[in-house]
């Protein structure tokens, strides 16, 4: 269960902005998971609920943006959808990927903080 | 009465594990420093990771100073194995936790002086999705994986396999009891990580294994080139 550290990272983050910014607490935090993270949404939900309990954040809601896979396609050449999560091939043409380019976020991206 | 509350939206643009990432990025600055080069294994429970290692460590002590650091739930029989083969090895008790994190790295080499040693190598706890999110520090990434674990097994965890700089496929000497189709493995791990070194090896035959060393004793000369 990877996603309690996950969680804790996330409740330290946004306490420490908290705090520096002013205001009485986070209503939410906005997150970017891509497919390939390697995090659970539902776990990483309920690991957060665990984790934000007294802190700064204990109302604090987990809002979550996923980010599906995208690749470089070397036949299309340019960035395309891939067939499915367990299927990494141009969603086009279905070649094999050169690289990829999206999937592997996880990061914060804003927070609401309530004055 | 309702009270009225402001909310009001600040951007942020951070890695969730910025903390980890830190660490990560200080030691593995001190590994260059110190011309150490650190490798990580990572793998299912049951991939012959420690019997690998077992072999590695036997090998690069006749030449080289080695240290292993050993992640492990509980018990520390795979340390005690490790231990034999004469290199410094020290266990990571997890407890509950299912991967290792830079911190944990950080803490068991304090009062190690990687000065005098040239490769370390770090056990990842045996698990396929828990450690692909944290880095470690180290300079190369590799993913085991046995024959016996089936073709598919890079599609079902494209994180890992995504995030390694090499795989090496184990007990290679049970291909074709167990009638593993290796073609399409490396096929479907070039598809989840284009252009991956790819290692075929059996720790009890001894197949690959001189290529096994050859790949390390290239990536320290590329990791730390005065070496
Ligand atoms: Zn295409």
């Amino acid at each position: 269960m990877h996603e309690l550290s996950i969680a804790m990272s996330i409740v330290e983050i946004a306490a420490a902005e908290l705090r520096q910014q002013g205001g009485t607490t986070v209503a939410a935090v906005h997150l970017r998971v891509g497919a390939w993270s390697g995090v659970a949404r539902e776990a990483l939900q309920s690991a957060f609920e665990l984790a934000r309990v007294d802190t700064a954040l204990d109302r604090c809601q987990l809002q979550i943006e996923e980010v599906a896979v995208a690749m470089h396609c070397p036949v299309c050449q340019c960035e395309r959808a891939i067939v499915s999560p367990d299927d990494p091939r141009c969603g086009v043409c279905g070649s094999a990927a050169s690289e990829f380019v999206h999937g592997r976020e996880l990061e914060i991206v804003a927070l609401e903080i309530e004055t | 009465m309702n009270v009225l509350k402001e909310t009001r939206l600040v951007a942020l643009r951070t890695h969730v594990l910025k903390h980890n990432d830190v660490v990560a990025r200080s030691l593995r600055e001190e590994f260059l420093a110190n011309e150490v080069c650190a490798i990580s294994l990572v793998s299912s429970p049951g991939a012959g990771k420690t019997a690998l290692l077992e072999q590695l460590l036997g090998r690069l002590i006749l030449q080289y100073h080695v240290a292993a650091l050993v992640g492990d739930l509980a018990t520390d029989n795979d340390a005690r194995r490790l231990g034999r083969s004469g290199a410094l090895v020290r266990q990571i008790t997890t407890g509950t936790i299912c991967h290792l994190e830079a911190e944990m790295v950080r803490t068991a080499l304090l009062d190690w002086s990687l000065r005098d040693l040239d490769f370390l190598f770090i056990e990842n706890v045996g698990n396929l999705v828990c450690p692909a999110t944290f880095d470690l520090g180290e300079q190369i990434r590799l993913v085991l994986f046995s024959v016996t674990e089936g073709e598919d097994k890079p599609l079902k965890y494209p994180t890992i396999f995504n995030s390694a700089d090499a795989a090496v496929i184990t007990k290679v000497d049970l291909a074709q009891a167990v009638e593993c189709d290796l073609p399409a493995m490396h096929r479907n791990l070039q598809l989840v990580r284009p252009g991956i070194e790819v290692l075929e090896v059996s720790a009890k035959s001894g197949q690959g294994l001189d290529q096994l060393l050859t790949f390390v004793e290239q990536s320290r000369r590329r990791q730390c080139p005065g070496t």
